[in-house]
């Protein structure tokens, strides 16, 4: 015998109309055969059979109201009778573990009664410290610029790993729209650095399905603006996946490009998407400065096994820095970097804005101010660890970004700060952003727009009470 | 992963056609009689799994979205049946059927659908959301039109590898308006990717109908601007979809590119659970399913070749049901995910 229930139309729905009987007692039914039409105040829907057999009794007459999800409707009386026996029945959901009420306290959070935390803490900081490695005596450092640092790291990755390829538009025959993939062409041939057409969304797709399939692809953008086609992708296609599958699926997958406002160029080419890509958990995010970080976090991120979005700044590219010569430079993404030492107040920033940062450094170092200033590298997982002992030693801080300010990256370390750090602050937090604008073409206004040494030195001088 | 529910479709090709030789005079160059069997069988168990699936909706022991693959059986039937090992498939959110055809556990399938940590992606992924290495199964996508972006990446790492494999990216006439659809017909055929591109068209993307969307309704024409071949198919029938499938693989094996296969099809239950389908009559429902369902076609093919009998066909329906019933009280009994769960895979060390 099995027990025929009223069935809910939506998970939201709990009582409804039972309209109609299509059957009868001492009917037949088989799989499949609509019994019953249900209505709510939104929908009909027919309710078919799931079982064979004959219809034994109809309990719910014909036009009866509020009748309860769940409840028994009618009752069948198998047609062979045992094979029945595996019917459902009703069963209350089983209590979700998270509100056992009798917890067994294993730590200090749980015992704070919050047993999903203390089951499982999030990663906040890695276990093992993260250090760049270190120089091997008698390593030399040439100067090298940003763009030619990264064309090194990815040619070192591609000579590595057969699985690692470049893709994106014009990286083949072009040599790259800003000369990042200069070489590579000539040294892997068109099956490594594959030329797309016009085509973000579509090619993003095609990166993380072979990603998906255990290659290692890079992604150009030729700018971050153009991703805004791919973000889909980027987010629901790379970064969930690994979640949503229970740890099946890996993409393995690197999107880079140039990322910011570089100049004059107007609004829809200028934006900072640091904070867009760093909200997403699933994604690891990277903004180096100097060549020798976009080398070293250029390799990590194509070794690592999560999707990671690079962002270079094309302010940089022709810039020149060291870079350690003739070893397998790898710098771990997560972690900071303190540039300048000092005392006085922090500046912490990310890409281009740790060149803004320095020299503001110097001119504060002018009035007396003795300004640290950290340099980011990776914004997720972001190194708070660093930022909250640097507070605890200057007592005051000054964020500076390109993006703009509301929920942004600054937004985010403040709010650690305050968190982690809220009885050593001497002053409220400073955020130098981008102001609240699209981004002007005219050079007055984009000047404007855009933070400056001035507006970091102020900044400074402003949280220091100078 | 239990495999000793993996569906009949799962045997090689040499063992069906073992039982040809047995089977007799009938139907000349058509489907085997082992063929039939398990064309039979893989439909039924998919069509009787989501019937429990919408019951056990209807108990509310399955939340939020869940899209059943009722009167489409014969498409991902028949694909299977053309595929070879390590072919990939991948699919939108209609996509309990192409799992089961797949390999995959149908115990992990139902579990995965009531939320459990029985379930293949341990509760986290959901019944839009299921994936299988080992069965090459890579979802199960919620957004629409992604898979095929996604398949033609599939695509271009077997064409990177050299591996012969194919991958069949599955899609529904909704998807077919979506621009990343032909972002990526275009890629593959620059670049001659083994893909075969299927579209599942059940003529309504969830309540609007084909005509009312589409400037072109015949989709396998879709391909025309990118010089990829496409055929309409009855995806009723599921020889007529294995035969298609396998002149589209060999298209795709000897290096010609992408094939495009359209799918004619029904779907009899509404878009989602929650959909009462009020943009269609009953009656068109009703016809569809009283002439062309592909079960039933099947059937009434084994009783006019004279073979299978009913008692033969009753043994294989009490089976599906045995499995279908194991299935659901798996369940219904596995536990939630422990709250541990919560932040792992989020992020993978290697």
């Amino acid at each position: 015998m099995t027990d025929i229930l009223m069935p809910a139309l939506s998970p939201t729905m709990e009582e409804g109309t039972l309209a109609k009987w299509h059957v009868k007692v001492g009917d037949k039914v088989s799989s499949g055969d609509v019994i019953a039409e249900i209505e709510t105040d939104k929908a009909t829907m027919e309710v078919e059979a799931v079982d064979e057999g004959v219809i034994e009794a109809l309990l719910v007459a014909e036009g009866t109201e509020e009748v309860k999800v769940n409840s028994v409707i009618a009752r069948l009386a198998g047609e062979g009778g045992a094979a029945q026996a595996s019917a459902p029945k009703p069963e209350p959901l089983p209590e979700p573990q998270a509100a056992d009420p009798n917890p067994q306290p294993a730590s200090r959070a749980e015992a704070r009664g919050d047993p999903v935390r203390a089951a499982a803490a999030p990663p906040t900081a890695p276990a093992v410290a993260l250090r760049d490695p270190e120089l091997p005596e008698g390593v030399s450092l040439v100067k090298v610029a940003v763009r030619d640092a990264l064309r090194d790291a990815m040619a070192e990755e591609m000579r590595r790993d057969p699985d690692v390829f470049l893709m994106g538009e014009e990286v083949a025959q072009y040599q790259g729209a800003y000369k990042v993939s200069r070489g590579l062409l000539d040294e892997f041939g068109p099956r490594r650095v594959i030329d797309t057409p016009i085509t973000e969304h579509g090619f993003a797709g095609l990166g993380v399905g072979a990603a998906m399939a255990g290659l290692k692809p890079i992604v150009e953008f030729m700018t971050f603006n153009f991703a805004m086609q791919a973000i889909d992708h980027i987010i629901n296609s790379a970064a969930k996946t690994l979640y949503m599958s229970g740890g099946q699926i890996k993409t393995s997958i690197v999107f880079r490009g140039p990322n910011g406002a570089a100049a004059r160029v107007g609004a829809q080419h200028s934006q900072d998407y640091g904070a867009w890509y760093a909200h997403v958990p699933g994604l690891k995010v990277v903004a180096p400065y100097d060549s020798a970080d976009a080398k070293g976090l250029m390799k990590a991120a194509i070794r690592d096994p999560n999707p990671v979005v690079f962002l270079e700044h094309e302010m940089l590219y022709g810039q020149e820095f060291d870079v350690p010569e003739g070893i397998d430079w790898v710098v771990p993404i997560g972690k900071a970097k303190v540039r300048r030492e000092g005392t006085g107040v922090t500046l912490v920033a990310y890409s281009r804005m740790v060149g803004f940062c320095l020299q503001a450094a110097e001119k504060l170092a002018e009035e007396g101010i003795d300004a640290e200033v950290i340099d980011l590298r990776t914004l997720r997982p972001m190194d708070t660890e660093t930022i909250v002992n640097s507070v605890k030693k200057t007592n005051r801080l000054v964020t500076v970004e390109e993006g703009w300010g509301p929920m942004g990256v600054g937004a985010y370390i403040c709010a650690k700060v305050v968190e982690d750090a809220f009885d050593y602050l001497d002053a409220p937090p400073a955020r130098i952003c981008q102001e609240d604008v699209p981004l002007p073409y005219a050079a007055n206004l984009e000047l404007l727009s855009m933070p400056s040494v001035e507006k970091i030195v102020a900044a400074a001088k402003a949280v220091s009470y100078r | 992963m239990a495999r000793g529910q993996t569906m009949a479709a799962q045997k090689g090709p040499a063992q069906r056609r073992s039982g040809a030789k047995a089977a007799g005079p009938a139907a000349p160059a058509g489907p085997t009689r082992d063929e039939l069997l398990a064309y039979y069988r893989d439909m039924l168990l998919i069509r009787r799994f989501e019937e429990r699936a919408g019951q056990l909706y209807g108990m509310g022991l399955i939340g939020g979205f869940c899209h059943l693959y009722i009167g489409q059986e014969a498409i991902a039937v028949g694909v299977q049946a053309a595929k070879r090992p390590g072919d990939q498939m991948i699919t939108g959110y209609r996509d309990h059927g192409h799992m089961l055809v797949c390999g995959m556990d149908p115990r992990e399938v139902m579990a995965e659908l009531t939320g459990r940590s029985g379930g293949s992606s341990r509760g986290k992924g959901g019944s839009m959301h299921m994936f299988s290495t080992e069965a090459a199964f890579y979802g199960g996508h919620g957004i629409v039109g992604a898979q095929v972006s996604l398949g033609t990446g599939l695509a271009l790492a077997n064409a990177y590898r050299g591996d012969g494999k194919v991958s069949w990216a599955f899609y529904g006439d909704g998807a077919a308006n979506q621009g990343q659809v032909y972002e990526s017909f275009n890629m593959a055929q620059v670049w001659k990717l083994p893909i075969v591109y299927v579209i599942e068209n059940n003529e309504y993307a969830m309540g609007t109908a084909i005509d009312r969307s589409s400037s072109e309704t015949r989709l396998h024409k879709r391909g025309v601007s990118f010089n990829i071949p496409g055929e309409e198919v009855d995806g009723m029938d599921v020889t007529a979809v294995k035969t298609a499938a396998q002149r589209a693989a060999e298209h795709c094996r000897t290096g010609k590119g992408p094939y495009l296969l359209e799918m004619k099809t029904y779907r009899y239950r509404g878009h989602s659970m929650s959909d009462p389908a009020k943009y269609r009559t009953r009656e068109e429902v009703d016809e569809v399913r009283k002439t062309r369902d592909p079960i039933e076609h099947v059937e009434d093919l084994l009783e006019k070749y004279g073979w299978a009998d009913e008692a033969a066909l009753k043994a294989i329906d009490a089976e599906v049901k045995r499995i279908v019933a194991d299935a659901a009280e798996f369940a219904r009994t596995s536990p939630e995910p422990h709250p541990s769960e919560l932040y792992t895979d989020v992020y993978t060390e290697a």
